[in-house]
């Protein structure tokens, strides 16, 4: 049997005393929610953290307010079947509740919580096995067993400085698309920032943020006319991350051009990839085949994903284009 | 630190001791003597760890057993009342909906919690509710089809 390390179990009241306890214990302390990313790392031994700082029991962390006109506050510790199946998401959020409800299976979504799906640790075909697995193959990077981080190369690109783990969440390309922000609270106070500045383009420090703080809230803007959608490419219909994640979100006039537009991709890059130039190209048109083409192309030559997870990394370049292609085209009708 | 945990088990209170890194399916399995809920990945990718707290499917394999005080957890075990088997389980033996088993509490379980919330599943549904739990036997047409016969039975036993 896989059986989990030995650890601590702390259980603060508060979102206060929870960043006090992380603080204080520094990295040898990892914040637990749902469990469903942290456990099965620690069985494998990936993680090895000494407490876990349940957040569980926190009450500050349920629920949402707002609405679609004045934007939407949903809280981290809300689980993804709650986030799918709240009113507000499902009619001004589209490409929100699309991708939760794409994320891994109907029960995890039941254990999983949305602030936990945007921390989620970065994924490799080196990294997520088990501790035997690693150790036969001498560690990589991300995870060097007994040895430093400087002495183990990187298994995708042995003759680089940097691991190439891959985001792989639903959830952040959605959001991103959607102009959300994040607030974060720590032992030193907080502060809210966009949720693409939340990652780091580097597998292994993929989130900027210091370990005592927690992400509390995800704060949508008013939807404001704002369409969007998620598409997602994976092996098998349930369960599996995204070898490939495309969130569209744009608004037209009421003749169909394009005033704004956001394309982020996840499963290709070791933060959501935000094609910002791709985008411009659809400002001031009509999402028509022509445009739609040229957008396609320029996608292509945006996206580098290393050989590290599902399907070969010809496949999920070749795809994505035509992915983003079938999202619009989907805001189109 | 091992404590003793208060565990609720189908219907029944547990006083087990037990540190905090073992999951709710060791405890069942191990402390408790409840077989039928299954290990298989123990990592949260397979499902037929399934078991039912406060009604809904999780995975007790990714479940600390000290986490889940204070709830009603509910395993394969629960089912049946005076020896006779649950509608659920009834309508899985009578359409042939297992082979091998392994997974059969697992999809009985999220079976009950789908029929609980929705007395009249689409097919869609259905799929959707057993999406969690693999079956690797390739039985799933017989599993879809005692879904709708359980369900038929409880709304007649309902009537």
């Amino acid at each position: 049997m896989l059986r989990l390390p030995a650890f601590q179990l702390l259980r603060p009241a508060t979102v206060a005393e929870a960043t006090h306890m992380l603080a204080e214990l520094g990295p040898q302390a990892a914040p637990l929610a749902g469990g469903t990313d942290l456990l099965p790392k620690m069985k494998r031994r990936q993680l090895q953290p000494r407490y876990l700082v349940s957040l569980r029991g926190l009450r500050e962390l349920r629920g949402w307010s707002g609405s679609p006109e004045q934007g939407l506050v949903l809280r981290a510790g809300c689980t993804l079947a709650e986030v799918a199946a709240q009113p507000a998401v499902r009619s001004a959020y589209r490409a929100l509740a699309e991708a939760v409800a794409v994320c891994s299976n109907p029960i995890l979504h039941r254990m999983g919580t949305l602030g936990g799906n945007l921390c989620l640790d970065t994924r490799c075909t080196y990294y997520d096995q088990t501790e035997h697995w690693r150790q036969a193959l001498g560690w990589c990077m991300k995870a060097p067993g007994p040895r430093t981080p400087e002495e183990v190369p990187c298994r995708v690109a042995p003759g680089g400085s940097r691991c190439w783990a891959v985001s792989a969440g639903d959830g952040a390309p959605a959001l991103i698309a959607l102009g959300a922000k994040v607030r974060l609270v720590g032992a030193r106070g907080e502060r809210v920032l966009p949720l693409e500045d939340l990652y780091r383009d580097d597998g292994i420090r993929y989130l900027d943020k210091s370990p005592d703080e927690l992400v509390v809230e995800v704060l949508l803007p008013p939807a404001d006319g704002l369409r969007s959608t998620y598409r997602k490419v994976r092996r098998r219909g349930s369960l599996d991350f995204a070898a490939l994640g495309v969130a569209a979100a744009v608004r037209q006039d009421p003749d169909g051009t394009v005033t704004s537009c956001r394309l982020v991709l996840g499963g290709v890059a070791s933060r959501p990839l935000v094609l910002e130039e791709v985008a411009s190209l659809l400002v001031g048109q009509r999402l028509e085949q022509e445009v739609l083409e040229r957008v396609s192309e320029a996608v292509y030559r945006a996206v580098h994903p290393m050989d590290n997870t599902d399907f070969t990394v010809l496949y999920r370049r070749r795809t994505a284009p035509v992915h983003v292609r079938r999202a619009l085209e989907a805001l189109a009708s | 630190m091992e404590r003793a945990v208060r565990l609720k088990v189908n219907g029944q209170e547990h006083r087990v001791l037990v540190p905090p890194h073992r999951t709710l399916l060791e405890v069942l399995r191990e402390d408790l003597g409840l077989v039928g809920t299954k290990h298989g990945c123990e990592l949260g990718e397979c499902g037929v760890c399934t078991v039912l707290v406060d009604g809904e499917p999780a995975l007790s394999c990714l479940v600390l057993a000290h986490e889940v005080e204070g709830h009603e957890v509910t395993t394969v075990e629960g089912l049946a009342t005076d020896g006779q088997l649950h509608p659920v389980q009834r309508a899985f033996v009578e359409s042939g909906a297992l082979q091998c088993g392994y997974c059969t509490p697992a999809m009985v379980l999220v079976t009950k919690a789908l029929l609980d919330r929705v007395p009249e599943p689409s097919g869609e549904q259905v799929r959707e509710a057993v999406a969690g739990v693999f079956c690797r036997c390739t039985g799933y047409v017989k599993i879809l089809e005692a879904v709708q016969a359980a369900a038929r039975r409880l709304r007649e036993a309902r009537a």
